[in-house]
């Protein structure tokens, strides 16, 4: 909510002083912005769908069962792969890889976790190609996948 | 057949969504809960972050970004592109035209994918979240090494695109090529 407000406070200084200063700027600068948006509507339709299904499926729930139950190296890599593909916001998702720590959740498997869930978008993955490209989106998601193991390995290692 | 190839991944989604409430209805319902949820904030924080985009471009000259963010400006640069990252609590999804725009303009991939990094993982109001739920020390540990690897991440990816943007936001009248060209011979 704060952030929609900042957003369009912010807009509408921006576009109040473009106007001002000057119309054919303004008018270009719109129009820039609608040729993107019908751009890359597909993909951001493609995300709406692949939040929703994979939300739907994988419910936070189904989630704290299959981390919960699996412990050990396989654990660790189901937590990973269950962070990648799922985007749930962060007052869900901290509240969750909480309660599962202090339920005897290992602090790799609940650092993997938290790590791909905010560094591995696969459910977003549709409008990072769309703006910046399949080669890029690919090499930043797989670099962090791997990072993510790593972190959580030494994390467990100091924590 | 462009058209359908644009639109096929929502037709795949689609019929996963009809499957779905075939093979199990209540979590169909789940599913088509969340995505209108997702729905209104996107109706919502899109347009207006499209029109910003499209105002930098207009107004930001080329030669500022690539003084603050480009090839140039080494540390300062590096700690510019974390601090957008970790102040703003927007959704990451408008973090990608956002640096898909300011590499058009010269930004640093690595610098990108510092801001990308830090948008993601790094932002403070985040962080407190993370600190309440998991505590001070998972969450001071997690920030050092994320950002350690999110620095060695953007070295990776600097040396694989070297000279090679695929970026939307161009100049009209000015492909996407010509300008990949430009940018390969600046550098």
């Amino acid at each position: 909510m704060i952030t929609t407000i900042i957003i369009y406070t912010l807009l509408a200084g921006c576009l109040i002083a473009s106007w001002v200063m000057s119309r054919e700027k303004t008018i270009k600068a719109s129009k820039m912005a609608l040729k993107v948006l019908v751009k890359t509507m597909p993909s951001l339709l493609a995300v709406l769908g692949l939040v929703g299904l994979t939300l739907g499926i994988l419910s936070p729930q189904t989630i704290s069962s299959l981390i919960g139950t699996e412990a050990g190296p396989l654990g660790t890599i189901i937590a990973a792969v269950l962070g990648a593909i799922t985007l749930i916001p962060s007052l869900v998702a901290f509240p969750l890889a909480g309660s599962l720590l202090r339920a005897g959740a290992s602090v790799m498997t609940i650092s993997a976790f938290v790590t791909t869930l905010v560094m591995v978008g696969v459910v977003t993955a549709p409008m990072e190609i769309a703006y910046l490209g399949r080669r890029f989106t690919l090499l930043r998601n797989l670099l962090s996948f791997a990072a993510a193991f790593l972190i959580a390995l030494l994390m467990g290692v100091i924590l | 057949m462009k058209t359908i190839k644009r639109y096929l991944p929502i037709i795949i989604i689609g019929l996963a969504f009809i499957a779905l409430a075939i093979w199990d209805p209540e979590k169909a319902d789940a599913s088509l809960t969340v995505s209108r949820d997702y729905l209104k904030e996107m109706i919502l924080i899109i347009p207006p972050v499209f029109l910003l985009m499209g105002l930098l471009e207009v107004w930001i000259p080329k030669d500022k970004i690539r003084s603050w963010l480009g090839a140039g400006s080494g540390v300062k640069g590096a700690l510019i592109s974390v601090l957008l990252g970790t102040l703003p609590t927007g959704p990451l999804y408008i973090a990608f035209p956002m640096a898909a725009s300011l590499l058009g303009k010269g930004a640093k991939v690595s610098n990108m994918i510092l801001f990308l990094g830090a948008w993601a993982a790094l932002k403070i109001p985040q962080l407190v979240v993370e600190m309440k739920f998991l505590g001070p020390e998972f969450t001071a540990v997690r920030f050092t090494l994320t950002l350690i690897v999110l620095v060695i991440i953007g070295q990776i990816m600097e040396r694989a695109f070297t000279g090679r943007h695929e970026v939307l936001w161009e100049q009209p009248g000015e492909s996407v090529g010509q300008k990949t060209k430009q940018m390969g011979t600046k550098r």
